[in-house]
């Protein structure tokens, strides 16, 4: 059975179809790439399948359960996390402290315990540094483990976030342009996570420009151009497709 | 754990200062302005745990200190109520009054949260002060001394030492929220909503969380305030009163427990300090405060300790 399905989704914005009338399912265990050129609908299609927006029409079934509506926290306790294309790190924090927040679910989080720090709050958060220390350490930031994290270069910020998404135990990652701005180092090492994260057994939907990645790493892929879906398929079907190549490499090709 | 740590070094430093304190206090007067001094700085732990650690602001938190003060003032006269219960009434009532309104309003943000929580201040001020026959309007109301299982809160120096004891119980509550998972929250909340929402922090009900537990400090502070004072008016209720706070918060330094200690006893000593050259007091009031703002927008405290440590990595 798919882990997500998104039924014939369509989002408006005064007029303009940023998404429409796109259907297409995910198979639990794969990596599954949206690629498309910018302005496509990829980064929409991630709020809307997150619960960030509300969809016009259409929608959006995670694990069989009809989902469009409801709030990012409520997917999240379902097992939905993501990262986002545009860093949404809690500046204000330790490193740390940003995965601590992805494991808020996994904790005791009522009121006067934490008000009168009750053994248990003490005891569960120790456990807490813990995970998310190996989850930081899973991502390669075992050198930020003190750092603020607002005195941390942009490419760790990145892979940061990618810990935070993993410390809320998800079923399925949204990964939202993981390499955008990073150089081919970089671009390697978080190539290197993804697989990490998909061997774990999370489902990998993966939003990406970097073309060598998309196709090493993919099982399937769907191409959007202007918001409707183009092509899919595994990445030698993608990548051979004369839409995908009109539209994505351009009109000469 | 080390001891320079907030929770035990901080803890034990504000609670050797406020014992050794009443040394230089040469008369009650001293203890009078110091007792507003540790109110002050209880009611803003409570207020920067909204403004500074969960980034919502608020200018009607003088309204809930009045609220507090008068629901005391008004069921211990009128009703013969026992002051502790009194004061816990009014808390739960002021409680639920802000998280009545705290659910429509903290989907605002910013300046319009600022306009809505200034709406708030004002018609708490208003019916206070319009409503004379309960509360005596501008007149204000006086009221007697607080007293529980047969002891009786009197004088300043008694007030002292319970104001002290509530500081640092207050500053306890608050470092153990900051660090806990609810704390966490509240400060995901302030770094990045979505980025909270994502990993599963219901973030409207942590706003209105901490709105809540603001209110109730400050009901609770206003209930202990009528009694040692033994009389008040709508005034405390003003829209000045909630400035007043915001600055103690900002001066002292967002996000820190012990910085709103000092933004509360800086500005409460100021008046006192400055009273004799009391014309100009306004003016270097509000000279500290642009200075604050241009050379250290983050407070005193954090500013302070930033330095500090820039200074040890230097070495």
């Amino acid at each position: 059975m798919s882990l997500l399905q998104v039924e014939s989704l369509s989002k408006e914005f005064g007029g303009v179809h940023a998404v429409e009338d796109l259907t297409f399912t995910v198979e639990p265990g794969h990596i599954h790439s949206i690629i498309g050129p910018n302005g496509a609908g990829k980064t929409t299609l991630f709020n809307l399948i997150t619960g960030v927006y509300t969809p016009s029409a259409g929608r959006v079934l995670f694990q069989d359960r009809m989902v469009s509506g409801m709030k990012p926290y409520e997917l999240a306790a379902m097992g939905m996390s993501r990262t986002f294309q545009n860093l949404q790190i809690f500046f204000n924090m330790k490193a740390i402290e940003n995965v601590m927040v992805g494991n808020h679910l996994q904790l005791n989080r009522s009121f006067l315990p934490s008000f009168l720090r009750l053994p248990g709050v003490v005891k569960g958060d120790r456990a807490c540094v813990e995970t998310c220390v190996e989850l930081m350490e899973f991502v390669g930031l075992g050198k930020y483990l003190d750092a603020d994290a607002a005195s941390m270069p942009y490419g760790a910020l990145k892979r940061l976030e990618v810990a935070r998404a993993l410390a809320a135990k998800p079923k399925i990652l949204l990964l939202d342009e993981p390499a955008a701005g990073l150089n081919a180092t970089e671009s390697r090492e978080i190539d290197e996570v993804i697989k990490r994260v998909a061997a774990s057994g999370i489902t990998v939907v993966l939003v990406e420009h970097d073309m060598k990645m998309v196709m090493g790493i993919s099982d399937h892929i769907t191409a959007l151009d202007y918001g409707r879906k183009l092509a899919e398929g595994t990445p030698a079907e993608v990548r051979a497709n004369p839409d995908v190549i009109k539209a994505y490499l351009g009109a000469h090709a | 754990m080390n001891m320079m740590t907030p929770r035990t070094g901080g803890l034990a430093l504000l609670a050797v200062i406020i014992t050794v304190a009443p040394i230089g206090f040469t008369n009650t007067y001293f203890y009078d302005v110091a007792v507003n001094a540790m109110f002050n700085a209880i009611l803003c732990i409570g207020l920067n745990l909204l403004i500074g650690y969960a980034g919502q602001i608020s200018l009607g938190h003088a309204g809930f200190l009045a609220l507090g003060a008068y629901g005391s003032a008004i069921m211990t006269t009128a009703y013969g109520v026992p002051p502790i219960a009194a004061m816990l009434i009014s808390a739960t009532v002021v409680g639920l009054i802000a998280f009545v309104v705290g659910r429509p309003i903290l989907k605002l943000k910013g300046h319009y949260l600022a306009m809505a929580t200034l709406g708030i201040g004002i018609i708490i001020h208003i019916v206070l002060k319009t409503e004379s026959k309960i509360t005596g309007g501008p007149d204000g109301m006086s009221l007697d001394n607080f007293s529980m299982l047969g002891f009786t809160i009197m004088g300043d120096k008694m007030w002292y030492w319970v104001a002290g004891v509530l500081l640092i119980l207050s500053a306890w509550l608050a470092l153990n929220l900051i660090d806990s998972p609810v704390g966490r929250a509240l400060r995901a909340v302030h770094g990045s909503e979505v980025g909270a929402e994502v990993v599963g922090v219901d973030t409207s009900s942590y706003k209105v969380l901490v709105f809540v537990v603001s209110a109730v400090f400050a009901s609770l502070v206003g209930s202990l305030f009528a009694h040692k004072n033994g009389f008040i008016t709508p005034d405390i209720g003003s829209f000045f009163g909630s400035v007043h706070l915001v600055t103690m918060v900002v001066l002292g330094g967002m996000a820190s427990v012990f910085g709103s200690v000092i933004g509360a006893v800086i500005l409460t000593l100021l008046p006192q300090v400055l009273a004799a050259v009391e014309q100009y007091e306004a003016m270097i009031l509000g000279g500290i405060m642009m200075g604050t703002m241009i050379f250290m927008p983050k407070g005193l405290l954090p500013s302070i300790l930033a330095s500090l440590k820039r200074r040890e990595a230097g070495r």
